[in-house]
């Protein structure tokens, strides 16, 4: 109990004084992966919802890639992006491992299954009775796309929160792609890695409070919003 | 039960299987025990003892030798080896989480017996470091005098924008040798934030030179680990070897009062007496063609 005593102190020591490293480890945590589900969200929104609602030949295959794309594991998307961008890989031309496009790049393809999952199953389920009626009324091709997000926003934002949580807590690839740099690569759990190795547990303990900080706020954000929009359609406010 | 009067032939004959096979095995397990023990013999109780070591040494392979070695002169012991730095390893010392250290950070251990952690230090063997860097050797480090002319010339480059050093970063025996060298050569230590040239893994020895490779970068390695891992990180080569200042030294530590410190105790004593020496001794000769561990126990 006295090593939890100990370590908390320290942590808190670590957190207050405005450690520069700390700070930069948690910023380096929040950019790349801010910027990996921004980009995401980008290209699987759109992808999303186009196999959500149009239907085609090869449709359901789509649909059961995307599935299983939310299960691929992140340590074996790691392994083959280190493995492309290496020097002696395909594109090892482009000088990317270990550097910070590339553990965006592995964090992009994590967080593209589950955006795109999400997004084909939110826009799935609004009733196609809504979408026909709204075409019978005269809405052309973009009103109704518009109509049918506004009618999805609640599965929208489980997709933005999907994305950002398969990406901010992942450790394997991060390391693999990153290298745990310091000062560049080196993310929230990559260090408290680190940190654990080293048996600095009190930096390690930090880490793990700003990152379940994170994922808490960003998923109260997320979930005020989807409620917001419930609470707007049955009181009118 | 078995439901045999008036059951299908095949169950009856799947039962009749299957009791026969039961009677078979235990027959054959009671013949067993009377014909293989012909005196009680004294059964051995297994006990783990955990040895905390480096990186490095596991990655030149020894343990791959040295482990099967122990347990056969020590049957009743487990080796359960954690291999992180040497900082680290010592770390796992002072918590007593580990029965008996095999490390390399002379300064680091000299200082936990001097805390009290640990009563007795040997020397078990040693090898050197050597330094790596890419082919085209854009510091021009080839050649230099001495480890002060390669450190600067180094630091130069970096400063230069040509070439960038990757640091273990993680307190281990070869970060421990790579700050010693800085501070031999007047430069104070360089750090990721304030020099954009140096690199800061804080990961094992084998991350470490990938990202050398890959960086196109210089980086400190001990020999072992080197002749082990060369093959894997192509662009690299050795570019500055063979100095004094570059030795490195092993030591093994007892840790009293450790959960399986007799253990810990007979790892230590078994691997300075002549039998664990010669292991070492013999280590790498047919693979690589030299030793990668010289043995040197007292």
């Amino acid at each position: 109990m006295q090593l939890f005593v100990d370590a908390w102190r320290e942590g808190w020591v670590m957190l207050t004084s405005g450690s520069i490293d700390v700070w930069k480890i948690v910023w380096a945590s929040v950019l790349l992966s801010g910027s990996a589900t921004f980009l995401a969200l980008l290209i699987g929104l759109p992808v999303g919802y186009l196999v959500g609602v149009k239907r085609f030949v090869g449709r359901r295959a789509a649909l059961v890639i995307f599935n299983a794309g939310m299960g691929l594991p992140p340590t074996v998307v790691g392994l083959l992006v280190a493995m492309t961008l290496s020097r002696r890989g395909p594109l090892g031309f482009m000088s990317l491992l270990y550097t910070r496009p590339a553990v965006v790049i592995a964090q992009l393809i994590i967080a593209v299954p589950v955006v795109m999952a999400i997004t084909a199953a939110a826009v799935s389920a609004v009733p196609r009775e809504l979408t026909l009626q709204a075409r019978s009324l005269g809405a052309g091709s973009v009103r109704i796309g518009i109509l049918t997000i506004s009618e999805a926003r609640m599965g929208l934002l489980a997709a933005v929160a999907g994305g950002f949580g398969s990406i901010i807590s992942e450790v394997g690839a991060s390391s693999m792609v990153g290298g745990n740099l310091e000062g560049d690569t080196r993310v929230m759990t990559t260090a408290m890695m680190l940190f654990s190795r080293q048996g600095q547990y009190g930096p390690a303990l930090a880490l793990a409070v700003v990152l379940m900080g994170i994922v808490v706020f960003v998923n109260v954000v997320l979930t005020g919003m989807q409620t917001s929009a419930d609470r707007w359609e049955r009181e009118g406010r | 039960m078995l439901h045999l009067k008036g059951a299908p032939h095949s169950r009856r004959l799947a039962s009749i299987a299957l009791a026969t096979a039961l009677v078979f095995t235990l027959v054959g397990c009671g013949a067993k025990a009377t014909t293989t023990t012909p005196a009680p013999a004294k059964k051995i109780v297994v006990s783990d003892v955990v040895l905390a070591s480096t990186t490095s040494t596991q990655d030149s392979g020894l343990f791959d030798v040295l482990i099967p070695a122990f347990e056969k002169a020590f049957p009743q012991y487990k080796t359960k080896v954690i291999a992180v730095g040497s900082g680290e390893a010592i770390k796992l010392g002072e918590t007593k989480d580990a029965d008996v250290l095999l490390v390399h950070s002379p300064a680091a251990e000299v200082k936990f017996l001097a805390d009290g952690f640990a009563k007795v230090r040997q020397d078990v063997m040693y090898n050197d470091f050597v330094m790596v860097g890419p082919k085209a050797d854009p510091a021009g480090i080839k050649g230099s005098a001495d480890t002060t002319a390669s450190m600067l010339a180094i630091q130069k480059a970096g400063k230069a924008g040509k070439t960038v050093f990757v640091s273990r970063g993680d307190a281990s025996g070869t970060n421990a040798k790579e700050l010693t060298l800085w501070a031999k050569s007047g430069i104070t230590t360089p750090t990721p934030t304030a020099d954009k040239w140096y690199l800061s893994t804080g990961q094992g020895m084998g991350e470490t030179l990938k990202v050398a490779d890959e960086k196109g970068a210089y980086t400190l390695v001990d020999r072992a680990t080197w002749l082990s891992s060369a093959a894997s990180v192509p662009g690299l080569e050795i570019v500055f070897e063979k100095q004094k200042t570059l030795f490195n030294q092993y030591g093994v530590i007892v840790i009293p009062e450790a959960k399986n410190e007799a253990g810990g105790s007979a790892f230590a004593d078994w691997i300075v007496s002549a039998e664990g020496q010669k292991v070492i001794a013999d280590y790498g000769v047919a693979k690589y063609g030299q030793q990668l561990f010289i043995p040197n126990a007292k």
